[in-house]
Protein backbone atom coordinates (compact mmCIF):
# COMPACT_ATOMS: atom_id res chain seq x y z
CA UNK A 1 0.00 0.00 0.00
CA UNK A 2 1.57 3.27 -1.18
CA UNK A 3 0.42 6.51 0.41
CA UNK A 4 1.08 10.10 -0.67
CA UNK A 5 0.96 12.78 2.06
CA UNK A 6 0.32 16.29 0.72
CA UNK A 7 0.68 19.05 3.32
CA UNK A 8 2.83 22.17 3.46
CA UNK A 9 3.49 21.56 7.16
CA UNK A 10 6.29 19.07 7.82
CA UNK A 11 4.99 18.79 11.40
CA UNK A 12 1.62 17.63 10.13
CA UNK A 13 3.18 15.22 7.61
CA UNK A 14 5.27 13.69 10.43
CA UNK A 15 2.19 13.26 12.65
CA UNK A 16 0.27 11.59 9.81
CA UNK A 17 3.29 9.46 8.92
CA UNK A 18 3.50 8.17 12.48
CA UNK A 19 -0.21 7.18 12.39
CA UNK A 20 0.30 5.42 9.04
CA UNK A 21 3.33 3.53 10.35
CA UNK A 22 1.29 2.36 13.35
CA UNK A 23 -1.25 1.02 10.87
CA UNK A 24 1.56 -0.86 9.13
CA UNK A 25 1.91 1.39 6.06
CA UNK A 26 5.55 2.16 5.36
CA UNK A 27 5.61 3.08 1.65
CA UNK A 28 5.01 6.80 2.10
CA UNK A 29 5.89 9.70 -0.21
CA UNK A 30 5.56 13.35 0.78
CA UNK A 31 4.61 16.46 -1.17
CA UNK A 32 4.54 20.04 0.16
CA UNK A 33 1.75 21.40 -2.10
CA UNK A 34 -0.61 20.38 -4.88
CA UNK A 35 1.85 21.08 -7.67
CA UNK A 36 4.59 19.07 -5.95
CA UNK A 37 2.06 16.24 -5.55
CA UNK A 38 1.11 16.30 -9.25
CA UNK A 39 4.78 16.12 -10.19
CA UNK A 40 5.34 13.04 -7.98
CA UNK A 41 2.07 11.18 -8.38
CA UNK A 42 2.78 9.60 -11.78
CA UNK A 43 6.02 7.95 -10.72
CA UNK A 44 4.85 7.01 -7.22
CA UNK A 45 1.39 5.80 -8.26
CA UNK A 46 -0.18 5.90 -4.76
CA UNK A 47 -3.05 3.73 -3.51
CA UNK A 48 -4.24 6.56 -1.22
CA UNK A 49 -3.58 10.31 -0.86
CA UNK A 50 -4.05 12.44 2.25
CA UNK A 51 -4.34 16.06 1.14
CA UNK A 52 -4.40 19.35 3.03
CA UNK A 53 -6.57 22.22 1.73
CA UNK A 54 -4.68 25.47 2.48
CA UNK A 55 -1.25 25.28 0.88
CA UNK A 56 0.87 27.77 -1.06
CA UNK A 57 1.47 27.43 -4.84
CA UNK A 58 -1.41 24.96 -5.41
CA UNK A 59 -4.09 24.34 -2.78
CA UNK A 60 -5.64 20.97 -2.03
CA UNK A 61 -8.95 21.63 -3.76
CA UNK A 62 -7.20 22.56 -7.02
CA UNK A 63 -5.07 19.43 -6.68
CA UNK A 64 -8.17 17.24 -6.20
CA UNK A 65 -9.98 18.82 -9.16
CA UNK A 66 -6.92 18.46 -11.42
CA UNK A 67 -6.15 14.90 -10.32
CA UNK A 68 -9.76 13.75 -10.74
CA UNK A 69 -9.75 14.83 -14.40
CA UNK A 70 -7.54 11.84 -15.17
CA UNK A 71 -7.95 9.56 -12.14
CA UNK A 72 -11.42 8.75 -10.80
CA UNK A 73 -10.52 5.86 -8.52
CA UNK A 74 -7.51 6.47 -6.24
CA UNK A 75 -8.97 7.27 -2.79
CA UNK A 76 -8.40 10.82 -1.56
CA UNK A 77 -8.87 11.99 2.03
CA UNK A 78 -8.90 15.72 2.74
CA UNK A 79 -7.15 16.46 6.06
CA UNK A 80 -7.70 20.13 6.82
CA UNK A 81 -8.61 22.90 9.25
CA UNK A 82 -11.49 23.86 6.91
CA UNK A 83 -14.44 22.58 8.92
CA UNK A 84 -17.47 24.46 7.56
CA UNK A 85 -20.18 22.25 6.05
CA UNK A 86 -19.99 24.24 2.82
CA UNK A 87 -16.27 23.41 2.49
CA UNK A 88 -16.85 19.72 3.15
CA UNK A 89 -19.53 19.66 0.42
CA UNK A 90 -17.21 21.54 -1.96
CA UNK A 91 -14.43 19.00 -1.37
CA UNK A 92 -16.75 16.01 -1.85
CA UNK A 93 -18.09 17.51 -5.09
CA UNK A 94 -14.48 17.94 -6.28
CA UNK A 95 -13.88 14.23 -5.68
CA UNK A 96 -12.58 13.49 -2.19
CA UNK A 97 -13.71 10.20 -0.65
CA UNK A 98 -13.46 11.22 2.99
CA UNK A 99 -12.78 14.23 5.17
CA UNK A 100 -10.82 14.72 8.42
CA UNK A 101 -10.86 18.02 10.30
CA UNK A 102 -7.72 19.14 12.13
CA UNK A 103 -7.15 18.81 15.03
CA UNK A 104 -7.62 15.04 14.97
CA UNK A 105 -6.67 12.20 17.26
CA UNK A 106 -4.52 9.36 15.88
CA UNK A 107 -7.52 7.06 16.41
CA UNK A 108 -9.82 9.22 14.29
CA UNK A 109 -7.33 9.44 11.42
CA UNK A 110 -6.75 5.66 11.56
CA UNK A 111 -10.50 5.05 11.53
CA UNK A 112 -11.05 7.30 8.48
CA UNK A 113 -8.17 5.72 6.55
CA UNK A 114 -9.39 2.19 7.25
CA UNK A 115 -13.01 3.13 6.42
CA UNK A 116 -12.01 4.85 3.16
CA UNK A 117 -9.86 1.97 1.95
CA UNK A 118 -12.61 -0.54 2.80
CA UNK A 119 -15.29 1.49 0.99
CA UNK A 120 -13.15 2.07 -2.08
CA UNK A 121 -12.05 -1.55 -2.37
CA UNK A 122 -15.68 -2.71 -1.97
CA UNK A 123 -16.74 -0.34 -4.73
CA UNK A 124 -13.89 -1.32 -7.08
CA UNK B 1 -15.60 43.63 18.81
CA UNK B 2 -18.62 41.45 19.55
CA UNK B 3 -18.05 38.95 22.41
CA UNK B 4 -19.47 36.25 20.14
CA UNK B 5 -16.32 36.65 18.03
CA UNK B 6 -14.14 35.67 21.00
CA UNK B 7 -15.71 32.43 22.22
CA UNK B 8 -14.86 30.48 19.02
CA UNK B 9 -11.17 31.23 19.70
CA UNK B 10 -11.44 30.16 23.34
CA UNK B 11 -13.03 26.87 22.24
CA UNK B 12 -10.49 26.46 19.44
CA UNK B 13 -7.31 26.77 21.51
CA UNK B 14 -8.73 24.41 24.14
CA UNK B 15 -9.76 21.92 21.45
CA UNK B 16 -6.45 22.04 19.55
CA UNK B 17 -4.23 21.77 22.64
CA UNK B 18 -6.27 18.98 24.22
CA UNK B 19 -6.81 16.96 21.02
CA UNK B 20 -3.26 17.19 19.65
CA UNK B 21 -1.23 16.88 22.87
CA UNK B 22 -3.61 16.58 25.84
CA UNK B 23 -2.67 19.97 27.32
CA UNK B 24 -5.49 21.64 29.27
CA UNK B 25 -5.85 25.41 28.76
CA UNK B 26 -7.32 27.71 31.40
CA UNK B 27 -8.72 30.95 29.97
CA UNK B 28 -8.23 34.29 31.75
CA UNK B 29 -10.20 37.51 31.30
CA UNK B 30 -9.99 38.83 27.71
CA UNK B 31 -8.97 42.51 27.43
CA UNK B 32 -8.38 45.06 24.71
CA UNK B 33 -4.79 45.31 23.52
CA UNK B 34 -3.79 48.83 22.61
CA UNK B 35 -0.11 48.63 21.65
CA UNK B 36 1.54 46.95 18.66
CA UNK B 37 4.34 45.30 20.65
CA UNK B 38 4.08 41.52 20.64
CA UNK B 39 3.09 40.18 24.05
CA UNK B 40 5.75 37.45 23.94
CA UNK B 41 8.78 36.62 21.80
CA UNK B 42 7.28 33.90 19.56
CA UNK B 43 4.32 34.89 17.34
CA UNK B 44 2.40 32.62 14.97
CA UNK B 45 0.31 34.83 12.70
CA UNK B 46 -2.66 34.15 10.42
CA UNK B 47 -4.36 36.70 8.17
CA UNK B 48 -8.14 36.62 7.71
CA UNK B 49 -9.83 37.90 4.56
CA UNK B 50 -13.24 37.88 2.90
CA UNK B 51 -16.41 38.68 4.84
CA UNK B 52 -14.25 39.21 7.93
CA UNK B 53 -10.80 40.78 7.91
CA UNK B 54 -7.95 40.94 10.39
CA UNK B 55 -5.24 38.89 12.06
CA UNK B 56 -5.00 36.13 14.63
CA UNK B 57 -1.78 35.81 16.64
CA UNK B 58 -0.68 33.04 18.98
CA UNK B 59 1.98 34.68 21.13
CA UNK B 60 4.19 32.59 23.44
CA UNK B 61 7.28 33.09 25.58
CA UNK B 62 10.18 31.10 24.05
CA UNK B 63 10.34 28.61 26.91
CA UNK B 64 6.60 27.85 26.72
CA UNK B 65 6.77 27.62 22.92
CA UNK B 66 9.62 25.11 23.12
CA UNK B 67 7.72 22.94 25.61
CA UNK B 68 4.51 23.10 23.56
CA UNK B 69 6.30 22.31 20.28
CA UNK B 70 8.01 19.33 21.95
CA UNK B 71 4.65 18.04 23.18
CA UNK B 72 3.09 18.60 19.74
CA UNK B 73 5.83 17.04 17.60
CA UNK B 74 7.43 14.60 20.04
CA UNK B 75 10.79 16.17 19.16
CA UNK B 76 13.04 18.97 20.45
CA UNK B 77 14.00 21.59 17.88
CA UNK B 78 16.36 24.55 17.92
CA UNK B 79 14.30 27.75 18.13
CA UNK B 80 15.90 28.96 14.87
CA UNK B 81 15.05 25.79 12.92
CA UNK B 82 12.43 25.62 10.18
CA UNK B 83 10.79 22.73 12.03
CA UNK B 84 10.19 24.88 15.12
CA UNK B 85 8.56 27.64 13.05
CA UNK B 86 6.55 25.08 11.10
CA UNK B 87 5.09 23.61 14.30
CA UNK B 88 4.18 27.05 15.71
CA UNK B 89 2.59 27.95 12.37
CA UNK B 90 0.55 24.75 12.28
CA UNK B 91 -0.76 25.41 15.81
CA UNK B 92 -2.08 28.89 14.93
CA UNK B 93 -3.41 27.50 11.64
CA UNK B 94 -5.47 24.84 13.44
CA UNK B 95 -6.72 27.32 16.06
CA UNK B 96 -7.78 29.82 13.37
CA UNK B 97 -9.40 27.19 11.16
CA UNK B 98 -11.28 25.71 14.09
CA UNK B 99 -12.55 29.12 15.23
CA UNK B 100 -13.47 30.10 11.67
CA UNK B 101 -15.67 27.01 11.39
CA UNK B 102 -17.79 28.23 14.31
CA UNK B 103 -18.63 31.38 12.36
CA UNK B 104 -20.10 29.14 9.60
CA UNK B 105 -19.54 31.70 6.88
CA UNK B 106 -18.60 30.59 3.44
CA UNK B 107 -16.77 33.75 2.50
CA UNK B 108 -14.02 33.83 5.14
CA UNK B 109 -10.53 32.66 4.23
CA UNK B 110 -7.39 32.26 6.30
CA UNK B 111 -3.86 32.69 5.02
CA UNK B 112 -0.96 30.29 5.35
CA UNK B 113 0.76 31.01 8.70
CA UNK B 114 3.80 33.22 9.30
CA UNK B 115 6.02 32.96 12.36
CA UNK B 116 8.06 35.80 13.87
CA UNK B 117 10.66 35.26 16.62
CA UNK B 118 12.45 37.83 18.75
CA UNK B 119 11.95 39.90 21.85
CA UNK B 120 9.99 43.13 21.40
CA UNK B 121 8.90 42.61 17.78
CA UNK B 122 5.84 44.52 16.62
CA UNK B 123 2.80 43.33 14.67
CA UNK B 124 0.88 45.91 12.68
CA UNK B 125 -2.91 45.69 12.84
CA UNK B 126 -5.15 47.65 10.46
CA UNK B 127 -6.20 50.90 12.07
CA UNK B 128 -9.76 50.78 13.36
CA UNK B 129 -9.61 47.05 14.05
CA UNK B 130 -9.83 46.35 17.80
CA UNK B 131 -7.48 43.66 19.09
CA UNK B 132 -8.65 41.44 21.94
CA UNK B 133 -6.02 39.63 23.98
CA UNK B 134 -7.10 36.28 25.43
CA UNK B 135 -4.76 35.09 28.21
CA UNK B 136 -4.31 31.32 28.35
CA UNK B 137 -2.65 29.44 31.16
CA UNK B 138 -1.12 26.00 30.54
CA UNK B 139 1.28 23.67 32.36
CA UNK B 140 3.88 24.75 29.77
CA UNK B 141 3.47 28.44 30.66
CA UNK B 142 1.31 31.45 29.88
CA UNK B 143 0.43 32.05 26.22
CA UNK B 144 -1.96 34.53 24.61
CA UNK B 145 -4.24 34.61 21.61
CA UNK B 146 -4.61 38.04 20.02
CA UNK B 147 -7.69 38.40 17.86
CA UNK B 148 -8.02 41.52 15.70
CA UNK B 149 -11.10 41.00 13.52
CA UNK B 150 -13.88 43.03 12.04
CA UNK B 151 -16.67 42.65 9.52
CA UNK B 152 -15.53 43.53 6.01
CA UNK B 153 -18.89 45.28 5.41
CA UNK B 154 -17.86 47.95 7.91
CA UNK B 155 -14.81 48.65 5.78
CA UNK B 156 -16.97 48.91 2.65
CA UNK B 157 -19.47 51.29 4.29
CA UNK B 158 -16.57 53.41 5.63
CA UNK B 159 -15.19 53.63 2.11
CA UNK B 160 -18.61 54.53 0.75
CA UNK B 161 -19.14 57.25 3.34
CA UNK B 162 -15.62 58.56 2.73
CA UNK B 163 -16.32 58.70 -0.99
CA UNK B 164 -19.71 60.39 -0.53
Amino acid sequence: MKILLIDDSKTMRNIQKSVLKQLGYTEIEEACDGQDALSKIGAFNPDLCLVDWNMPIMDGLTFVTTFRQTNKTTPLIMVTTEAEKSRVIEAIKAGVNNYVVKPFTPDLLSERITETLAKCSAGA
Amino acid sequence: MDASMISPFVNAIQNVFSTMFQLPVEIGDPRLKTDRKATHDVSGIIGVSGEMVGTIVLSMPMEAAQSIVTLFTGMEFEETSDDFADAVGELVNMISGNAKAEFQRKGVSISCPSVVLGEGHTIAVQSGTPCVLIPCSTDCGEVVLEVALREAEAEVSDDVSAAA
